[in-house]
Protein backbone atom coordinates (compact mmCIF):
# COMPACT_ATOMS: atom_id res chain seq x y z
CA UNK A 1 0.00 0.00 0.00
CA UNK A 2 0.83 3.36 -0.52
CA UNK A 3 1.88 6.51 1.78
CA UNK A 4 -1.47 7.17 3.50
CA UNK A 5 -3.20 11.12 2.88
CA UNK A 6 -5.73 12.96 4.68
CA UNK A 7 -7.51 15.89 3.34
CA UNK A 8 -8.93 18.57 6.12
CA UNK A 9 -11.04 21.12 5.73
CA UNK A 10 -13.82 22.58 7.19
CA UNK A 11 -16.56 20.79 4.58
CA UNK A 12 -17.12 17.30 4.12
CA UNK A 13 -18.50 17.73 0.65
CA UNK A 14 -14.88 19.63 -0.28
CA UNK A 15 -12.67 17.15 1.55
CA UNK A 16 -14.64 13.95 -0.01
CA UNK A 17 -14.59 15.90 -3.61
CA UNK A 18 -11.22 16.58 -3.64
CA UNK A 19 -10.31 12.55 -2.18
CA UNK A 20 -12.27 11.52 -4.89
CA UNK A 21 -10.75 14.10 -7.59
CA UNK A 22 -7.07 12.81 -6.30
CA UNK A 23 -7.87 9.20 -7.09
CA UNK A 24 -9.17 9.78 -10.53
CA UNK A 25 -6.01 10.96 -11.57
CA UNK A 26 -3.63 8.99 -9.27
CA UNK A 27 -5.14 5.79 -9.43
CA UNK A 28 -7.37 3.38 -7.08
CA UNK A 29 -3.98 2.08 -5.19
CA UNK A 30 -3.35 5.30 -3.43
CA UNK A 31 -4.86 5.07 0.19
CA UNK A 32 -6.54 8.61 0.69
CA UNK A 33 -9.24 9.53 3.25
CA UNK A 34 -10.90 12.96 3.71
CA UNK A 35 -11.57 14.37 7.14
CA UNK A 36 -13.69 16.92 6.48
CA UNK A 37 -16.32 19.10 8.70
CA UNK A 38 -17.34 18.15 12.20
CA UNK A 39 -18.29 14.50 13.99
CA UNK A 40 -21.92 15.64 13.33
CA UNK A 41 -21.12 16.44 9.22
CA UNK A 42 -21.60 20.31 9.65
CA UNK A 43 -18.96 22.57 8.16
CA UNK A 44 -16.12 23.09 10.98
CA UNK A 45 -13.19 21.02 12.26
CA UNK A 46 -12.62 17.71 14.37
CA UNK A 47 -9.79 16.71 16.18
CA UNK A 48 -11.45 13.20 16.55
CA UNK A 49 -12.68 13.29 13.14
CA UNK A 50 -8.96 13.80 11.69
CA UNK A 51 -7.50 11.12 14.22
CA UNK A 52 -9.93 8.84 12.82
CA UNK A 53 -9.18 9.42 8.77
CA UNK A 54 -5.35 9.23 9.85
CA UNK A 55 -6.33 5.19 11.22
CA UNK A 56 -8.53 4.65 7.86
CA UNK A 57 -5.51 6.10 5.39
CA UNK A 58 -2.55 4.32 7.27
CA UNK A 59 -1.17 1.00 5.63
CA UNK A 60 2.11 1.43 8.06
CA UNK A 61 3.91 3.51 5.85
CA UNK A 62 3.18 7.30 7.52
CA UNK A 63 0.35 9.43 6.75
CA UNK A 64 0.28 12.98 4.98
CA UNK A 65 -2.04 15.73 5.88
CA UNK A 66 -3.00 18.29 3.43
CA UNK A 67 -5.15 21.03 5.72
CA UNK A 68 -7.22 23.70 3.85
CA UNK A 69 -6.95 27.10 6.23
CA UNK A 70 -7.35 28.01 9.75
CA UNK A 71 -8.95 26.02 12.40
CA UNK A 72 -7.93 22.66 10.09
CA UNK A 73 -4.08 24.03 10.18
CA UNK A 74 -4.48 24.61 14.10
CA UNK A 75 -6.23 21.06 14.82
CA UNK A 76 -4.17 18.94 13.19
CA UNK A 77 -0.99 20.98 14.57
CA UNK A 78 -2.94 19.94 17.75
CA UNK A 79 -3.05 16.58 16.57
CA UNK A 80 0.54 16.16 15.83
CA UNK A 81 1.47 17.31 18.99
CA UNK A 82 -0.56 14.48 20.80
CA UNK A 83 1.09 11.96 18.71
CA UNK A 84 4.67 13.02 18.83
CA UNK A 85 6.08 10.00 20.31
CA UNK A 86 3.03 7.70 18.65
CA UNK A 87 2.38 6.15 15.98
CA UNK A 88 0.75 6.59 13.07
CA UNK A 89 3.98 8.55 11.92
CA UNK A 90 2.50 12.08 10.40
CA UNK A 91 4.12 14.76 8.03
CA UNK A 92 1.51 17.94 7.83
CA UNK A 93 2.30 19.50 4.54
CA UNK A 94 2.33 23.12 3.80
CA UNK A 95 0.51 23.19 0.55
CA UNK A 96 -1.99 24.49 -1.37
CA UNK A 97 -5.17 21.97 -0.78
CA UNK A 98 -6.08 20.96 -4.06
CA UNK A 99 -3.04 20.85 -6.52
CA UNK A 100 -1.05 19.92 -3.16
CA UNK A 101 -3.83 16.57 -2.89
CA UNK A 102 -2.84 15.91 -6.64
CA UNK A 103 0.74 15.72 -6.13
CA UNK A 104 0.65 13.99 -3.09
CA UNK A 105 -1.15 11.19 -4.66
CA UNK A 106 -0.37 11.07 -8.43
CA UNK A 107 3.96 10.66 -6.12
CA UNK A 108 2.23 8.25 -3.46
CA UNK A 109 0.67 5.70 -6.03
CA UNK A 110 4.29 5.13 -7.25
CA UNK A 111 4.99 3.82 -4.14
CA UNK A 112 7.40 6.74 -2.88
CA UNK A 113 8.15 7.35 0.83
CA UNK A 114 6.81 9.68 3.55
CA UNK A 115 8.81 12.72 3.00
CA UNK A 116 8.73 12.65 -0.80
CA UNK A 117 4.91 12.60 -1.30
CA UNK A 118 4.52 15.73 1.42
CA UNK A 119 7.57 17.23 -0.52
CA UNK A 120 5.54 17.24 -3.78
CA UNK A 121 2.06 18.62 -2.76
CA UNK A 122 4.83 21.44 -1.33
CA UNK A 123 6.40 21.95 -4.40
CA UNK A 124 2.84 22.59 -6.20
CA UNK A 125 3.10 26.24 -4.58
CA UNK A 126 5.60 26.33 -8.00
CA UNK A 127 3.70 25.17 -10.41
CA UNK A 128 2.40 28.12 -11.88
CA UNK A 129 -1.42 28.55 -13.98
CA UNK A 130 -0.72 31.52 -16.59
CA UNK B 1 -0.38 44.08 50.28
CA UNK B 2 -1.90 43.43 53.33
CA UNK B 3 -1.18 39.87 53.42
CA UNK B 4 1.29 38.86 56.25
CA UNK B 5 0.77 34.84 54.87
CA UNK B 6 1.64 33.12 57.36
CA UNK B 7 -0.88 30.72 56.75
CA UNK B 8 0.43 29.95 53.67
CA UNK B 9 -0.69 27.09 52.20
CA UNK B 10 -4.28 26.98 53.68
CA UNK B 11 -7.39 29.07 53.26
CA UNK B 12 -6.87 31.95 55.65
CA UNK B 13 -10.64 33.56 56.55
CA UNK B 14 -12.32 31.83 53.38
CA UNK B 15 -9.61 33.99 51.56
CA UNK B 16 -8.20 31.12 48.64
CA UNK B 17 -4.62 31.21 48.70
CA UNK B 18 -3.65 28.32 46.61
CA UNK B 19 -5.27 26.65 43.42
CA UNK B 20 -5.95 23.48 44.77
CA UNK B 21 -8.23 21.08 42.85
CA UNK B 22 -11.34 22.39 44.06
CA UNK B 23 -10.87 26.18 43.21
CA UNK B 24 -9.18 24.77 39.67
CA UNK B 25 -12.92 23.15 39.03
CA UNK B 26 -14.80 26.57 40.57
CA UNK B 27 -12.33 28.60 38.05
CA UNK B 28 -13.83 26.04 34.97
CA UNK B 29 -17.35 26.03 35.85
CA UNK B 30 -17.06 29.89 36.27
CA UNK B 31 -15.36 29.97 32.79
CA UNK B 32 -18.80 28.40 31.62
CA UNK B 33 -21.06 30.69 33.43
CA UNK B 34 -19.66 33.73 32.18
CA UNK B 35 -19.53 32.00 28.50
CA UNK B 36 -22.74 31.38 28.68
CA UNK B 37 -23.89 34.94 30.26
CA UNK B 38 -21.96 36.19 26.97
CA UNK B 39 -22.82 33.67 24.64
CA UNK B 40 -24.87 36.44 22.47
CA UNK B 41 -22.04 38.91 22.58
CA UNK B 42 -19.32 36.68 21.58
CA UNK B 43 -21.35 35.69 18.60
CA UNK B 44 -22.32 39.30 17.76
CA UNK B 45 -18.52 40.26 17.91
CA UNK B 46 -18.02 37.30 15.56
CA UNK B 47 -20.61 37.96 13.38
CA UNK B 48 -19.07 41.23 12.53
CA UNK B 49 -15.68 40.04 11.69
CA UNK B 50 -15.41 36.19 11.71
CA UNK B 51 -17.73 33.47 11.15
CA UNK B 52 -20.19 34.03 13.95
CA UNK B 53 -19.79 31.11 16.09
CA UNK B 54 -17.94 31.87 18.86
CA UNK B 55 -20.30 32.20 21.11
CA UNK B 56 -21.66 28.66 20.40
CA UNK B 57 -18.45 26.80 19.88
CA UNK B 58 -17.18 28.44 23.35
CA UNK B 59 -20.36 27.37 25.31
CA UNK B 60 -20.34 23.57 24.11
CA UNK B 61 -16.66 23.58 24.37
CA UNK B 62 -16.85 24.26 28.05
CA UNK B 63 -19.94 22.54 28.75
CA UNK B 64 -18.21 19.35 27.19
CA UNK B 65 -15.26 20.61 30.29
CA UNK B 66 -17.98 20.98 33.29
CA UNK B 67 -19.08 17.46 32.01
CA UNK B 68 -16.06 15.88 32.31
CA UNK B 69 -14.85 17.15 35.16
CA UNK B 70 -17.72 16.23 36.75
CA UNK B 71 -17.54 12.66 35.83
CA UNK B 72 -13.65 12.10 36.90
CA UNK B 73 -12.84 14.56 39.86
CA UNK B 74 -9.51 14.98 39.22
CA UNK B 75 -7.21 14.81 42.06
CA UNK B 76 -5.15 18.39 41.56
CA UNK B 77 -5.59 21.18 39.68
CA UNK B 78 -3.16 20.60 36.96
CA UNK B 79 -4.91 17.47 36.44
CA UNK B 80 -8.03 19.57 36.23
CA UNK B 81 -6.65 22.36 33.72
CA UNK B 82 -5.17 18.92 31.43
CA UNK B 83 -8.92 17.83 31.28
CA UNK B 84 -10.15 20.81 30.43
CA UNK B 85 -7.52 21.24 27.87
CA UNK B 86 -8.41 17.77 26.26
CA UNK B 87 -12.26 18.71 26.07
CA UNK B 88 -12.15 22.34 24.86
CA UNK B 89 -10.01 20.70 21.47
CA UNK B 90 -12.31 18.08 21.17
CA UNK B 91 -15.62 19.62 21.59
CA UNK B 92 -15.13 23.27 20.74
CA UNK B 93 -15.25 23.30 17.16
CA UNK B 94 -13.22 26.28 15.05
CA UNK B 95 -9.99 27.61 15.97
CA UNK B 96 -10.53 28.23 19.63
CA UNK B 97 -10.75 24.98 20.10
CA UNK B 98 -6.89 24.22 19.68
CA UNK B 99 -6.03 27.28 20.61
CA UNK B 100 -7.79 27.13 24.41
CA UNK B 101 -7.03 23.86 24.76
CA UNK B 102 -3.37 23.70 24.24
CA UNK B 103 -3.28 26.64 26.59
CA UNK B 104 -5.31 24.73 29.41
CA UNK B 105 -2.77 21.44 28.98
CA UNK B 106 -0.04 23.08 28.84
CA UNK B 107 -0.74 25.22 31.57
CA UNK B 108 -2.22 22.51 33.66
CA UNK B 109 1.18 20.67 32.78
CA UNK B 110 3.44 23.18 33.99
CA UNK B 111 1.38 23.45 37.33
CA UNK B 112 1.22 19.94 37.84
CA UNK B 113 0.46 19.20 41.46
CA UNK B 114 1.98 22.98 42.51
CA UNK B 115 -0.59 25.42 43.69
CA UNK B 116 0.85 28.88 45.23
CA UNK B 117 0.55 31.68 43.46
CA UNK B 118 4.24 31.75 41.87
CA UNK B 119 3.24 28.45 40.16
CA UNK B 120 -0.06 29.43 39.17
CA UNK B 121 2.13 32.90 37.14
CA UNK B 122 4.26 30.19 35.02
CA UNK B 123 1.26 27.83 34.46
CA UNK B 124 -0.31 31.44 32.77
CA UNK B 125 3.17 32.13 31.15
CA UNK B 126 2.83 28.86 29.69
CA UNK B 127 -0.63 28.75 28.61
CA UNK B 128 0.57 32.28 26.64
CA UNK B 129 3.25 30.74 25.23
CA UNK B 130 1.87 27.76 24.43
CA UNK B 131 -0.94 29.68 22.09
CA UNK B 132 1.40 32.09 20.64
CA UNK B 133 3.46 29.62 19.19
CA UNK B 134 0.18 27.17 17.62
CA UNK B 135 -1.05 30.30 16.22
CA UNK B 136 1.83 32.02 15.32
CA UNK B 137 0.42 35.17 16.58
CA UNK B 138 2.05 37.91 18.56
CA UNK B 139 0.67 40.43 19.89
CA UNK B 140 -1.31 44.06 18.30
CA UNK B 141 -2.15 41.49 15.71
CA UNK B 142 -6.27 41.51 17.10
CA UNK B 143 -5.86 37.88 18.53
CA UNK B 144 -6.51 36.05 21.91
CA UNK B 145 -3.01 37.35 22.62
CA UNK B 146 -3.63 40.62 23.04
CA UNK B 147 -5.85 39.96 26.20
CA UNK B 148 -3.73 37.20 27.01
CA UNK B 149 -0.33 38.48 27.38
CA UNK B 150 -1.22 41.76 29.39
CA UNK B 151 -3.24 39.70 31.83
CA UNK B 152 0.19 37.41 32.36
CA UNK B 153 2.38 40.41 32.83
CA UNK B 154 -0.26 42.12 35.35
CA UNK B 155 -0.14 38.57 37.41
CA UNK B 156 3.39 38.12 37.44
CA UNK B 157 3.58 41.45 38.63
CA UNK B 158 0.94 41.65 41.48
CA UNK B 159 2.41 38.18 42.46
CA UNK B 160 6.06 39.30 42.31
CA UNK B 161 5.09 41.68 44.43
CA UNK B 162 3.94 39.69 47.74
CA UNK B 163 -0.09 39.64 45.86
CA UNK B 164 -1.87 36.69 46.64
CA UNK B 165 -3.82 34.58 44.00
CA UNK B 166 -7.22 36.94 44.29
CA UNK B 167 -5.13 40.29 44.09
CA UNK B 168 -2.88 39.13 40.91
CA UNK B 169 -5.94 37.20 39.25
CA UNK B 170 -8.04 40.75 39.82
CA UNK B 171 -4.96 42.48 38.34
CA UNK B 172 -4.71 40.19 35.42
CA UNK B 173 -8.74 40.26 34.73
CA UNK B 174 -8.34 43.92 34.37
CA UNK B 175 -5.61 44.14 31.97
CA UNK B 176 -7.24 41.47 29.43
CA UNK B 177 -10.17 43.66 29.88
CA UNK B 178 -8.32 46.88 28.79
CA UNK B 179 -6.69 44.39 26.26
CA UNK B 180 -9.67 43.30 24.60
CA UNK B 181 -11.06 46.75 24.76
CA UNK B 182 -7.54 47.86 22.75
CA UNK B 183 -8.23 45.65 19.75
CA UNK B 184 -11.07 47.89 19.12
CA UNK B 185 -8.60 49.87 16.68
CA UNK B 186 -6.66 47.40 15.59
CA UNK B 187 -6.78 45.68 11.88
CA UNK B 188 -6.86 42.00 11.73
CA UNK B 189 -3.39 39.63 10.80
CA UNK B 190 -4.46 36.57 11.20
CA UNK B 191 -7.73 34.38 10.68
CA UNK B 192 -10.83 34.86 8.70
CA UNK B 193 -11.07 38.64 9.87
CA UNK B 194 -7.54 39.17 8.40
CA UNK B 195 -9.49 38.97 4.78
CA UNK B 196 -11.41 42.09 5.48
CA UNK B 197 -8.37 43.85 5.46
CA UNK B 198 -8.88 47.38 6.76
CA UNK B 199 -12.63 46.82 7.25
CA UNK B 200 -11.81 44.80 10.36
CA UNK B 201 -10.83 47.77 12.63
CA UNK B 202 -13.50 49.29 14.78
CA UNK B 203 -14.30 46.04 15.94
CA UNK B 204 -13.20 44.02 19.51
CA UNK B 205 -11.70 40.56 18.81
CA UNK B 206 -14.07 37.73 19.98
CA UNK B 207 -10.88 35.93 21.05
CA UNK B 208 -9.49 38.52 22.94
CA UNK B 209 -13.23 38.93 24.63
CA UNK B 210 -13.42 35.54 25.64
CA UNK B 211 -9.88 35.64 27.06
CA UNK B 212 -11.27 38.65 29.28
CA UNK B 213 -14.39 36.09 30.62
CA UNK B 214 -11.55 33.48 31.53
CA UNK B 215 -9.55 35.61 33.10
CA UNK B 216 -12.57 37.12 35.37
CA UNK B 217 -13.52 33.71 36.53
CA UNK B 218 -10.01 33.05 38.03
CA UNK B 219 -10.59 36.13 39.99
CA UNK B 220 -14.05 35.47 40.63
CA UNK B 221 -13.47 32.11 42.24
CA UNK B 222 -10.75 33.21 44.29
CA UNK B 223 -12.63 36.23 46.28
CA UNK B 224 -12.30 36.21 49.70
Amino acid sequence: MSVGIVLVSHSPALASATVEMARTLAGPGVSIAPAGGTADGEVGTSIDVIRNAIADADAGRGVVVLMDMGSSVLTAKTLLEDLEDGEPQLRLADAPFVEGTVAAAVLASTGAELESVARSAEEAWSMRKL
Amino acid sequence: MGCTCQYAGAAVGGLIVNLDATTARAWIVRVAELIHANEQRLTDLDATIGDGDHGANMQRGVAAAVASLEEQEPEDAGKVLNSTGRELISKTGGASGPLYGTGFRRAGKELGDEVDVQAVARALEAMLRSIEELGGATQEEKTIVDALAPAVAAFQETSGQGGDLHAAASAAAEAAERGAAATIPLQARKGRASYLGERSIGHEDPGAASTALIIRALADVTAP
